[in-house]
């Protein structure tokens, strides 16, 4: 993730230790993924009580844009910042594969603005436990509301297993109320360069950055 | 009072561990009668049972290659681009840069097979540790697995648990795993084999090694708290040593990759200050071989005060302590006045930083525990004196050479590919690889089957013209040839293994190995040792590619019948721009060339081959001959039209022959091909043995290769004078026409290639 930023800022991103709790004024908090604590709890849920949790609340309620990425969209999870949960994935079994992502009809957000509904992103997923989970009337409320950001949709029409992990209604990535915090399971920092197999990942990244710093 | 007295009232335990030891006593821990008075001598007195045990750990199989070691010797190590051989806890190598590439592949065989969870993931932990021992970053992991044939009860059970074990670590610390091989065979029904490979990089002049200097330095113990796990089960046998044998039953050693992700972290960033002078990780034999190794490597001594060390449990004996396998820990020798400093990066990290003792000049590791003195022994005989085997041996070869006509068959073959791709050896192994992370760290080019070796960027070598340089690696073996001839099948392992190398379009460099074998104290067992040393010094020297570490697993067999022999080659290469490397899979409208098979090549190698197993149910004969010089041409004849930019694929023929290779050229892109073949054959019937043997011969020294500028190649290839036979061009129709009336869907083998093993898992794909 730290490579795919200064790729596309130039600079190296500020680190910040998960014991810190006073952070500077930044224009985006990325929470990368990873095996924080292990997933030795349910993934993230210690990660969700870390000190510097308080400090990215205060970042969110000035306003400020965070995006979770696997682990990150774990803790944002577990520490209520985004609702809904993500349980093991269906078949019980890791899973590293390229996924197709396709763009929903979302409220206005810094991170997929640049893109059109409909329009399909090939990032690849990597974890265990992506098999997002909404009760019937939080899947109504985020519907309504426009959250939900990225579905995993089908590369070929006969295709079956799509959807990497079971998640409800093939959901891969949803948004807070006010459009600033993403989180999703796929990675898109692996997919920055030809080598790559593709560069869908560097487009939402330098979308997110162009639009929140300019 | 009394010391023992005073001892029994601290701790029953420790005053037995500090007993004086008797022969039963040796015995029991897997000594021999005459190692046993040899210790005695040596040491000029009976040792107790905490310096017994130290002995029989360091005269064990694993830490001493007692029985291997003669022949160990033997082997190439040395090369302008060595920079460590083995000996250390990994090889390193010059790749330019002022890079080093620092690797080892390490069996954890047995507790995979009691534990499959818990033993190939602390099988991955071990090997990582030994990479960031050297003061290299690891960035890939790799396997070489053997489980029994899918029917049989116990397979499907360890198949997952193993694969969940090295995707559960490898994930969690955040190392790649990018590729390895997987075979089923009944020879393994008892015996599993989990092999795992990890590579790192460091900087050419920041390699930390394991000599300790500097009498009065101190020696610190940092990572994972030691518990009771681990502690060798045959010495944990000794009734006479325990009271309470539940609370003291050896258990498989327990993996925490967090911690190991902590101890990794926290170990770099030591070591990019001066405050390390010499490191060693704590795996088999744990404390003892690390406090042994490092004293013995730089002719000192040891002092340690066993009450410091960091315990997870209660009033551990010196022996537990000295024998524990608990993983996450490592024993550093540091520049004095730089504890603090070195402390505060692990109290950052919330790893155990401990000052357990110090170097000493006498040549002796002293230990004390409750202030008593629990071990006194000369460092010398623990490593020099340890045993050294000439055991019997007897080189069995078959040398009957089958004919084509040998072997008769109805199959058409559609069938016999069918057949191959049902096959769980050739299968793709999608379902195992899609458990690991293979994209993690963001360096990965080509992983899991891509390519024939998998492709790892070099962070940080990108330039302005090329996103930089690649490290090549890859695992092989093929385990029957070895068994039908030791000599030749230990030579074939390095060659397919190069072969491999440069079909991704690398430069083969050095090997580690992992020489897994049944009992050598059978001559023919030891035979197959013997042979295949010698085959693999043979490639190995005439490749340039020397091996640089290793390990050995001896004693694999169950109800006295042997594994297949199996001497896991892992290779390393570089190839200097990471963007010209070469997939297996063509492209449409590309042309396959078979590189090193000539027009005239009409009859195919079937002993010992996968077609032969098909119709015989078996195989045997002579494995496919070895020619290094010709082997050696094809890979610099196809490293030179690479560099040309003249190809867009590559795929070595090995397991089912040129049909199989084919066809696994065609499935990514779902291509098709009207393949070409010899006059002689093209009237043949289709079930006729010699068009087959053309098929699905395993004639070594092949590689298929896909190229846009067919004109070009050939006339490189002419003027080379290097054998090649035009397959034909890829087209977009799916079809593998062999000749005008038969005609084999891709698309249908593809998905019996997929399917063979998520099937034999019971799960749909």
């Amino acid at each position: 993730m730290i490579v795919a930023l200064r790729k596309i800022t130039g600079k190296a991103p500020i680190k910040i230790w998960h014991k810190e709790n006073d952070i500077p004024n930044l224009d985006l908090i990325v929470i990368p993924g990873g095996f924080s604590f292990g997933d030795y709890l349910r993934c993230g849920a210690l990660a969700a009580r870390s000190p510097v949790i308080s400090a990215i609340k205060n970042h969110i309620s000035r306003g400020g844009t965070v995006l979770g990425v696997c682990n990150g969209f774990q803790i944002l999870i577990e520490a209520k910042i985004l609702p809904g949960s993500l349980m093991r994935n269906k078949k019980l079994l890791f899973t590293c594969k390229e996924t197709k992502l396709e763009v929903q009809s979302c409220i206005k957000n810094p991170f997929l603005s640049s893109f059109k509904t409909g329009e399909c992103l090939r990032i690849p997923v990597a974890h265990n436990e992506g098999n997002y989970f909404a009760t019937n009337d939080l899947l109504k409320k985020l519907k309504e509301e426009g959250r939900i950001a990225l579905k995993y949709s089908k590369q070929k029409d006969n295709e079956k297993n799509y959807n990497p992990n079971g998640s409800t209604e093939d959901i891969a990535g949803i948004l807070s109320n006010n459009g600033r915090v993403l989180g999703m399971m796929p990675h898109p920092e692996r997919a920055i360069n030809y080598l790559h197999g593709g560069t869908d990942g560097l487009k939402l990244l330098t979308n997110c950055v162009e639009q929140i710093i300019g | 009072m009394e010391p023992q007295s005073q001892l029994l009232k601290v701790n029953k335990n420790e005053y037995l561990a500090q007993q004086k030891s008797k022969l039963e006593d040796a015995l029991e821990m897997g000594l021999t009668e005459d190692e046993y008075n040899l210790i005695c001598k040596k040491i000029d007195k009976t040792p107790n049972m905490t310096e017994l045990g130290i002995f029989s750990a360091m005269f064990s199989e694993h830490c001493s290659y007692k029985s291997s070691k003669k022949w160990l010797k033997t082997l190439p190590t040395e090369a302008s681009h060595v920079i460590q051989g083995p000996g250390e806890n990994a090889g390193v190598i010059d790749i330019g840069e002022n890079l080093a590439a620092v690797f080892k592949i390490e069996s954890h065989n047995h507790p995979s097979f009691l534990e499959p969870y818990q033993g190939s993931a602390t099988g991955v932990g071990g090997i990582l540790r030994d990479v960031f021992t050297m003061g290299a970053r690891p960035i890939a992991l790799m396997n070489a697995l053997r489980f029994g044939v899918p029917d049989q009860p116990l397979t499907k059970h360890l198949v997952s648990g193993v694969v969940k074990g090295i995707g559960g670590y490898g994930n969690c610390i955040g190392i790649p795993t990018v590729g390895g091989e997987t075979n089923f065979d009944k020879s393994y029904d008892g015996n599993i084999l989990v092999n795992a490979m990890a590579i790192g990089l460091a900087k050419k002049d920041r390699i930390f090694y394991s000599a300790a200097t500097g009498a009065g330095n101190p020696v610190i113990y940092v990572g994972a708290k030691t518990g009771r796990d681990g502690i060798h089960g045959a010495t944990m046998a000794s009734a006479a040593f325990t009271e309470n044998s539940a609370e003291k039953r050896p258990t498989v050693q327990v993996g925490d990759p967090f911690t190991g992700k902590l101890l990794l972290e926290a170990c770099l960033e030591l070591m990019n200050t001066d405050a390390v002078l010499s490191i060693q990780d704590m795996g088999a034999a744990g404390l003892t071989s690390s406090s042994v190794e490092m004293a013995s490597k730089g002719s000192l001594g040891m002092r340690l005060n066993l009450d410091l060390v960091p315990t997870r449990e209660d009033k551990m004996t010196s022996y537990e302590i000295m024998l524990s396998e608990s993983q996450e820990r490592m024993l550093m020798i540091l520049k004095p006045g730089s504890e603090e400093k070195a402390k505060s990066i692990f109290d950052k990290w919330d790893l155990d930083f401990a000052i357990i003792g110090e170097v000493t000049n006498t040549g002796r590791l002293i230990l004390t525990k409750y202030g008593f003195e629990a071990c006194n022994l000369p460092i010398k005989p623990l490593v020099e004196d340890a045993p050294e085997y000439s055991k019997p041996y007897e080189i069995k070869t078959d040398k009957k050479i089958l004919k084509p006509s040998d072997l008769k068959t109805n199959l058409t073959i559609i069938d016999i590919l069918k057949t191959i791709f049902k096959n769980p050896n050739i299968a793709s192994k999608k379902w195992i690889w899609e458990q690991y992370d293979s994209s993690v760290m963001g360096d990965t080019i080509f992983a899991n089957g891509d390519s024939d070796a998998s492709i790892v960027k070099i962070h940080g070598t990108e330039k302005k013209d090329s996103y930089g340089k690649g490290l090549a690696i890859t695992t092989d073996c093929t385990p029957r040839y070895v068994k039908s001839d030791p000599v030749v099948g230990g030579m074939q392992a390095v060659c397919e293994a190069a072969r491999n190398i440069a079909s991704s379009g690398a430069i083969p460099l050095a090997i580690t190995n992992n020489l897994n074998f049944g009992n050598p104290d059978k001559k023919n067992v030891m035979g197959e040792i013997v042979g295949s040393i010698k085959g693999i010094s043979e490639a190995a020297s005439f490749f340039g590619t020397p091996i640089v570490s290793g390990n050995v697993s001896l004693y694999n067999e169950t109800n006295d019948k042997s594994i297949l022999p199996t001497p896991v080659i892992g290779m390393v290469g570089t190839i200097d721009k990471v963007e010209n490397s070469l997939e297996i899979s063509a492209k449409p409208e590309n042309v396959l060339i078979a590189l090193g098979q000539s027009d005239n090549f009409e009859s195919g190698w079937v002993g010992c081959s996968i077609y032969q197993e098909i119709i015989n149910k078996n195989y045997d004969g002579a494995p496919p001959p070895i020619n290094l010089q010709y082997e050696k041409k094809v890979i610099e004849i196809l490293l030179k039209l690479n560099k040309q930019k003249l190809l867009t694929a590559a795929h070595d023929i090995s397991d089912g022959g040129l049909l199989t290779t084919v066809c696994e050229m065609l499935f990514k892109y779902n291509l098709g091909l009207d393949i070409n073949l010899p006059s002689k054959l093209r009237s043949c019937d289709n079930n006729n043995p010699l068009l087959q043997s053309w098929c699905f011969g395993e004639d070594q020294a092949r590689i298929i290769i896909a190229t846009k500028d067919v004109k070009k190649v050939q006339l490189i290839l002419k003027e080379n004078n290097v054998d090649f036979f035009i397959l034909g061009e890829t087209n977009s129709t799916s079809n593998l026409n062999l000749k005008d009336n038969t005609t084999i869907s891709i698309n249908e083998l593809k998905n019996l290639n997929e399917n063979t093993i998520p099937s034999m898992m019971g799960m749909e794909k």
